[in-house]
């Protein structure tokens, strides 16, 4: 099979942190029967036994020495000890880390996030519903039944919202290269300008659909990086936006989705997005409507 | 959470960050006494909501008599709908210029930052529409911190004289340490007050703890929960989920923030008005559907309810468990428009469908309109 998308494929090796919970271990059996080729696990503790097959380290030291060089891993580690995991990660040479994990301190997510980017390491989320390049490798708590191969990539801040999207681009034909959820979080390890930028160097995905809501302003800042691209570097994007109707100062569901300090409400993204010619979807059913468009086919 | 003026100046203070002189008081009687030890007085109602001062909550007594009369209307007020229950009464400080400074989080640059202008007292989000030019950045790395060159950076922007150098790093150097201590999104006086004496003094202030670090502060923890009240608050006594309320007549319970918002916004795009917003997170047990439409039940402006969940490690035929369970208990007091897609949707429609809930969609345009629909005729 030809491989596609970004960041994760068939050839990834992926640990999961904190296997034997209830989450990581059902995840674990989830992402194997999708053929993720998960090669080991952690969990302080109890390593040495199995689970689904996968053997269980005390420590990643132990489990790279063991399995070889491991290029991902994926966080179902609790949130008041989710940085932990992730400094084990980084300091292991994992150059991909997962952070599903919810709930996590905003002060420490600062810190390893910027500990991250100094040492070339990727943290997807926190807060995310993890990444799917579709027939290939699910490192996600998303239903990935419901993803279609295809040229599409989904980068997003929203988890159901996602499952929506592409069971509405599923519907039309369209199929996906990678999904990926940046987080919901104030702070997230990556922004829509870098993901696009990963879309942009595969050669399977031909467009692209940006998932936004209310809050910051990662969505304006895409738009003014957009506009200013060389049209040679522009592939076709669409995108929705959530919480239209959001009343400001209240926080909705994510820690991320808050307009605050004048910034962040759905107007102010919705217009700089149309601006720089991206249209936005009011519904996820006009999604693939808008692809079509875009793509011409 | 957000903290009271109050309690952020008694943080503050602690810091060795000047504040003005004064007491927090919940009756006329103590005002009047705190005034008279004071002189001329400000009285400040004590409110969660933003901007206070244009709301009349803020009042300036120069004799210590006028404030008992004061303290009584400012007591039996509410600003922006919220009741005000407190005042914090302080000396009046002599104001030479009104300055703004503040720490909190860049989400583009990943990092703590400063923001100071020598334009004080009108709100940030103001000032960063009308002189974004006078908003001076200062860039913190998590892994530093304070560095004194950022006060040097600051007085300069703020227009200080170098004579009150020191004083201003002492401010943003304990800004930092709370900050960090409490684990804030954000610390912020404004305005600060440089004074007729040429003092530095932080006349109002304001901290904001992030919720998920509340766990590390249990005497704040206790507190968490407090600026909500009604649905807001059983929603979170129930442990159901993230909820807001809204003003609309059609209630809303879904999984995840996004399609939550979604689906608010899908009822509006077709005509209607949601009641609340209603986000149960992920992987949603029997247990919670069950509470959280129960409570949704009992809503007194909610017509109909409609329920979303796009199931990934959801099971369905559980979510349908619980809201047979909680129709079984408590009665179809109203309409329910359902629709589920995902993980073992076709068993849970079978189970709403045996227990006469008959409502159900898989496509969420087409259970919105007929939400949007059937409140209208109600």
């Amino acid at each position: 099979m030809i491989t596609m998308g970004i960041l994760v494929n068939s050839s990834t090796k992926v640990l999961v942190q904190g296997i034997t919970g209830r989450v990581g271990s059902f995840m674990t059996k989830m992402m194997i029967d999708y053929g993720t080729k998960i090669v080991a696990g952690t969990t302080p503790g109890k390593g040495g036994g199995y689970v689904h097959g996968v053997p269980v380290y005390n420590t990643i030291y132990e489990a790279v020495k063991e399995q070889g060089p491991i290029d991902a891993s994926v966080v179902f580690v609790p949130a008041s000890i989710a940085d932990d995991a992730i400094y084990e990660a980084i300091d292991n040479g994992i150059k991909v880390i997962v952070a599903i994990t919810e709930g996590i301190p905003l002060h420490s997510e600062i810190r390893f996030i910027n500990y991250a980017r100094t040492k070339g390491v990727v943290i997807v989320g926190p807060n995310t519903p993890g990444i799917l390049t579709v027939n290939e490798c699910n490192i996600s708590i998303m239903p990935a039944f419901l993803f279609k191969r295809g040229s599409i990539g989904i980068v997003s801040r929203s988890g159901t919202l996602t499952f929506e999207v592409a069971a509405a681009l599923a519907k039309h034909g369209y199929g996906v290269s990678t999904a990926i959820g940046i987080g919901g979080d104030l702070i997230t390890g990556l922004d829509f300008i870098e993901t696009y930028e990963m879309f942009l160097r595969d050669e399977h995905t031909e467009g692209i659909v940006l998932i936004g809501e209310i809050g910051g302003d990662a969505e304006e800042r895409f738009a003014n990086y957009y506009a200013k691209l060389e049209p040679k570097n522009k592939k076709p994007v669409i995108a929705i936006l959530a919480g239209k109707t959001a009343p400001p100062g209240k926080r909705m569901g994510h820690a991320g989705a808050i307009i605050s300090m004048g910034m962040g409400d759905y107007r102010s993204k919705r217009e700089s997005l149309e601006k720089v010619g991206i249209p936005v979807a009011e519904t996820p059913s006009q999604v693939p409507l808008l692809i079509e468009r875009v793509l011409g086919k | 959470m957000k903290l009271y003026e109050f309690e952020s100046k008694e943080i503050v203070a602690r810091y060795g960050i000047p504040v003005p002189r004064g007491r927090v008081v919940d009756k006329p009687e103590e005002a009047l006494q705190v005034a008279k030890e004071l002189g001329a007085a400000v009285l400040k109602a004590q409110v969660l909501v933003g901007g206070r001062g244009l709301a009349g909550g803020i009042k300036i007594v120069d004799k210590p008599e006028e404030a008992l009369q004061v303290a009584k209307e400012l007591l039996s007020a509410s600003i922006r709908g919220e009741r005000v229950e407190r005042i914090l009464v302080e000396e009046k400080v002599c104001i030479d210029r009104e300055l703004y400074i503040s720490l909190t989080v860049d989400r583009a640059a990943r990092k703590l930052m400063y923001l100071v202008s020598e334009i004080g007292g009108v709100e940030i989000e103001e000032l960063a529409k009308k002189y974004p030019e006078k908003i001076h950045k200062i860039y913190v790395d998590p892994n530093i911190g304070y560095v004194d060159y950022m006060a040097r950076e600051a007085l300069q922007a703020l227009k200080l004289p170098w004579t009150l150098l020191q004083d201003l790093a002492n401010i943003m150097k304990g800004m930092y340490k709370i900050m960090i201590d409490y684990d804030a999104e954000l610390v912020e006086f404004n305005p600060l007050a440089f004074t007729c004496e040429g003092k530095l003094v932080a006349l109002d202030a304001k901290i904001i703890i992030d919720d998920n670090s509340l766990y590390k502060h249990p005497e704040l923890q206790k507190l968490y929960g407090r600026e909500f009240s009604g649905f807001e608050r059983k929603a979170r006594e129930l442990g159901v989920g993230s909820y807001v309320e809204l003003d609309g007549d059609i209630g809303i319970i879904c999984n995840g923030a996004g399609i939550t918002m979604m689906t608010m916004d899908l009822v509006y795009y077709y005509g209607g008005k949601p009641a609340n917003f209603l986000d149960l997170g992920g992987g949603v047990t029997r247990e919670r559907i069950k509470k959280a439409l129960t409570l949704m039940l009992s809503h007194p402006r909610a017509k109909v309810i409609l329920i979303n969940i796009f199931a990934g490690f959801t099971k369905l035929n559980e979510v349908a468990q619980g809201i047979v369970d909680a129709v079984k208990e408590v009665g179809m007091k109203k309409p329910l428009i359902i629709r589920f897609k995902g993980t073992f949707a076709e068993e849970g429609m079978r189970i709403l469908k045996e227990n006469g809930i008959t409502e159900v969609y898989t496509e969420l345009d087409d259970a919105v309109k007929m939400a949007v629909e059937l409140a209208r005729k109600m």
